[in-house]
């Protein structure tokens, strides 16, 4: 098995797609910690929606896919972050409005004579497709989000835990949440490449929801699930590399993190016994 | 003693509904100023205007005695979010010193001592490292409290500090707070509902009825006044 990776990664898809997918993962469980504690989970969901409608729609038109989903989730971003605030109902707002984007997708991929090959690639991703210009995009949000993560990790924590407070001190909640809004939507539209419309929310919500069922403090959730989604990344795309017949890598990584879910919530449970006992 | 607080002719609303006209208070240096009303009359909305978060559509909040906006410390409403937040006590208290971090992305080993001298001074500091989340409720709001401590030397704004606590934590959380308006002489600002705690406590009471009718004055002169007399015979 060692040397069949070996031979693999003679090819420049493979490497592609081990330098892309845990810069790319590592970017969205930092994001979907503060998404997650915010309850803006779905938020990946209905994004990643407006991204295959944009996706669908530009490659309709034969323009580049890129510049014309980034903005357009970008934009989405906004209006839904936005729309919690008002007194629509937001969780439905945002049903009704990705459900259409995906809806515009099909119709505009079927209608411009796209395959079925097509339509599966951008619903559940084609990550042994990654070009050259997807690494330096993925290095790049990296070399943004990372630092970025780094420098403002006391303000994240105190804007997620308490926003009035935070304000209260002096700190622009605002800003923090625009920047969210704006790396949340380029981590979306380029992790669909990897895991697809249909998947790519996991990436956002799992590592977070895994860290969290046995570790007790920020700093330590944020830790755990910036190396748990990497684990669990890697660990997938082998194990669909590997696998017999080849798996779909997008779910085989979604079925990694939901065992992952598992065993940190068996060992959380284990952990909070342990210590009622003694 | 110099005036730390002052609210000129402060008119508070929101789109065509006005919640406050014309409010003028003075706030004197060390002073606890609580204030009363119903749900709805507007408390919460002056609090926020004297952070700052809510502007005022006509009149000015002002500060004294040195005082900058963010160096006020506020203990808020409790959210529900953070009932399952995965943060250890002494994260949540350190988050309080940010307003004067500036740029810089990390604490200096100063502020970590003096957030943990204000854990202390709360009696909370043997939490430091336990979850926030696994703490009671009148823990909890002890923790936000040297959070808010952290935050300021001189005037802490405090919103219905003991809502959601049984009698006896929501007894000790008034005596943790009497002690630090009287050992520390920190100015104080207390939306409450907690009513004897709060005239026992205050300098100042500020009843707000609606919009336009309201009592300001020390508590003797409101329990001897027809607001007063009404809204403490509600209560016995």
């Amino acid at each position: 098995m060692f040397h069949q990776l070996q031979n693999y990664l003679q090819y420049d898809f493979m490497r592609y797609a081990l330098i892309v997918g845990p810069l790319v993962t590592i970017c969205s469980a930092l994001l979907g910690v503060t998404l997650v504690l915010r309850r803006y989970s779905m938020i990946g969901d209905g994004l990643s929606h407006v991204g295959f409608g944009a996706l669908g729609v530009a490659a309709a038109l034969h323009w580049a896919p890129l510049p014309v989903a980034v903005p357009a989730v970008i934009a989405a971003a906004f209006l839904l972050l936005r729309s919690r605030h008002k007194k629509m109902q937001g969780d439905a707002a945002i049903a009704l409005f990705s459900a259409t984007c995906l809806a515009l997708g099909v119709l505009a991929i079927t209608i411009s004579g796209g395959s079925n090959v097509d339509l599966m690639n951008y619903m559940f991703g084609s990550i042994l497709a990654l070009s050259k210009s997807d690494v330096w995009i993925a290095a790049g949000l990296f070399a943004l989000v990372l630092p970025g993560f780094a420098w403002l990790y006391h303000r994240i924590f105190s804007v997620t835990f308490d926003e009035p407070f935070a304000r209260a001190t002096g700190l622009r909640t605002g800003l923090y949440q625009l920047l969210t809004a704006l790396f949340t939507s380029l981590t979306i539209v380029l992790g669909m490449r990897l895991l697809g419309t249909l998947l790519i929310s996991s990436l956002l919500t799992f590592p977070a929801m895994i860290s969290m069922r046995l570790f007790k403090s920020f700093r330590a959730v944020v830790l755990s699930a910036a190396v748990t989604s990497v684990v669990c990344f890697v660990a997938g795309f082998l194990i669909s590399l590997f696998w017999k017949q080849n798996l779909p890598t997008g779910a085989t990584i979604v079925a990694v993190y939901a065992l992952a879910f598992g065993a940190f919530s068996l060992a959380g449970w284990v952990r909070g016994r342990s210590r009622k006992n003694c | 003693m110099s005036v730390i607080l002052t609210c000129h002719s402060l008119c508070l609303g929101y789109e065509n509904r006005e919640v406050l006209h014309g409010l003028d208070l003075r706030l004197e240096e060390g002073q606890c100023l609580s204030v009363l009303g119903e749900n709805g009359a507007g408390k919460s909305t002056l609090l926020h205007a004297l952070l700052g978060l809510k502007k005022p559509s006509r009149g000015s909040v002002e500060y004294g005695a040195g005082l900058s906006r963010r160096q006020i410390g506020y203990l808020p409403q409790q959210s529900a979010a953070q009932k399952d937040f995965p943060a250890l006590a002494g994260e949540v208290v350190r988050s309080g010193l940010l307003s004067s971090c500036g740029a810089r992305a990390w604490y200096t080993r100063g502020e970590r001592r003096r957030a943990l001298e204000a854990m202390e001074l709360l009696g909370v500091r043997e939490m430091n490292r336990r979850s926030f989340r696994e703490l009671s409720g009148g823990q909890q709001r002890r923790v936000l409290l040297a959070r808010a401590l952290c935050a300021t030397q001189k005037l802490l704004l405090l919103d219905e500090p003991g809502a959601g606590l049984d009698p006896v934590a929501s007894q000790d959380l008034a005596q943790a707070i009497r002690a630090l308006h009287r050992t520390q002489g920190i100015s104080i600002v207390m939306v409450s509902h907690d009513i004897a705690t709060a005239l026992r406590e205050a300098d100042l009471v500020l009843h707000l009825v609606n919009a336009h009718e309201r009592f300001l004055g020390t508590p003797d002169a409101y329990r001897a006044s027809e607001t007063g007399a009404r809204f403490l015979g509600n209560r016995n």
